[in-house]
C-alpha cells in the first residue's frame, strides 16, 4: 500500500512529505511507544506509528531504514522531529484516532504485522 | 585485514536532542563506501543503543568505528560506574534507567540484547567505579 492509501484510511494530516507518499510502497507496520522495543522488532520498511513525539522517534526510524511515520492519538511531534524528519525525506502523518483504532484500520486494510521471532526463554 | 578507515564520535551525557548522530554520520560512511545494506543497518543499530547506552547510564563516552576490509569494529569506552551484573544487563527486559528515560521511549532493557542480536561478536570489559568498555564486531560477510 502506499502512504497516501494509508493517509486516506486513518485520515491522517501530512506534516511533512506530500509529495513522498504516493511513490513510498509500506506493506508491514509496527506500532509501539517504546524505542527500543521497535530497534527490536521492527521490520526494515514498515511504518511505524507511536503515541510518542520527540526527536529520537525519527532517529530511531532512520536506523531501521523505516520510510515514514504515524504520530497517533493527534500528539504533535515536536519542532526538532519533524525538521529532523524533513532533513532525511521522510514523510510524518499525524493521525487523530488512538492506536488501537489507526493500527485496527491499516490490519483491516491488508497491512500485515512485523512478526516477533520466538526467542529462548531464559 | 588492514584497517581502511577510523571514525571516532563523542557521546555527551544528558544530551537527548543530540543522541543518535554518531549513528546517523556512521549510516552515511558505510553507505558512502557501499557496504551492505543489512549490515549498514545493524550496525546502526548497534552505535544507536551503545549512544544511548553510554548517555544514559555513564554521562558520556566516546565511540570508534574501525572499518576494514572484511568488518567492523565498533568500540564504546566510557568512564561511568561500570556495569554490577553482565548477565542481569543482557536479559532482555532488566534495565537500570530513569522513569524521565523511560518517559522518553527507551530504557526497556533491550539495549545490550540489541547490541549482541545485531552483532558477529560482543565483548564487553567492565569494572565497578571505573567504566565500560564495548567492542561489537560485524563481519560484511555473515558466516
Amino acid at each position: 500500500m502506499n502512504l497516501l492509501e494509508v493517509v486516506r484510511h486513518i485520515e491522517a494530516d501530512v506534516l511533512y512529505g506530500d509529495d513522498l507518499l504516493e511513490r513510498l510502497e509500506v506493506e508491514r507496520v509496527y506500532g509501539a511507544d517504546l524505542m527500543s522495543d521497535v530497534l527490536a522488532f521492527a521490520v526494515p520498511g514498515s511504518l511505524l506509528l507511536t503515541g510518542l513525539t520527540n526527536i529520537q522517534i525519527v532517529r530511531t526510524a532512520q536506523m531501521l531504514d523505516i520510510p515514514a511515520v504515524v504520530f497517533v492519538r493527534g500528539k504533535y511531534p515536536q519542532k526538532e522531529a519533524v525538521e529532523l524528519a524533513s532533513s532525511l525525506n521522510m514523510p510524518v502523518l499525524l493521525s487523530y484516532k488512538s492506536m488501537f483504532e489507526t493500527c485496527g484500520i491499516l490490519f483491516r486494510e491488508g497491512m500485515l504485522p512485523c512478526e516477533i521471532e520466538r526467542r529462548c526463554p531464559r | 585485514m588492514t584497517e581502511v578507515y577510523v571514525e571516532e564520535y563523542v557521546v555527551k551525557g544528558d544530551s537527548f536532542l543530540e543522541v543518535g548522530e554518531a549513528s546517523t554520520k556512521l549510516k552515511g560512511t558505510l553507505k558512502m563506501l557501499g557496504i551492505p545494506s543489512d549490515v549498514t543497518r545493524r550496525a546502526s543499530v548497534v552505535v544507536y543503543e551503545a549512544e544511548m547506552n553510554v548517555m544514559i547510564h555513564a554521562g558520556g563516552g566516546v565511540i570508534k568505528a574501525s572499518i576494514s576490509s572484511d568488518s567492523l569494529v565498533i568500540e564504546a569506552v566510557d568512564h561511568g560506574p561500570g556495569i554490577a551484573d553482565i548477565d542481569l544487563a543482557m536479559q532482555e527486559g532488566y534495565s537500570t534507567a530513569s522513569d524521565r528515560i523511560r518517559e522518553l521511549g527507551f530504557g526497556a532493557g533491550m539495549g545490550l540484547p540489541n547490541i549482541k542480536r545485531n552483532s558477529d561478536e560482543l565483548d564487553i570489559e567492565t569494572a565497578l567505579g571505573e567504566g565500560t568498555t564495548l567492542r561489537a564486531t560485524l563481519r560484511f560477510e555473515r558466516g
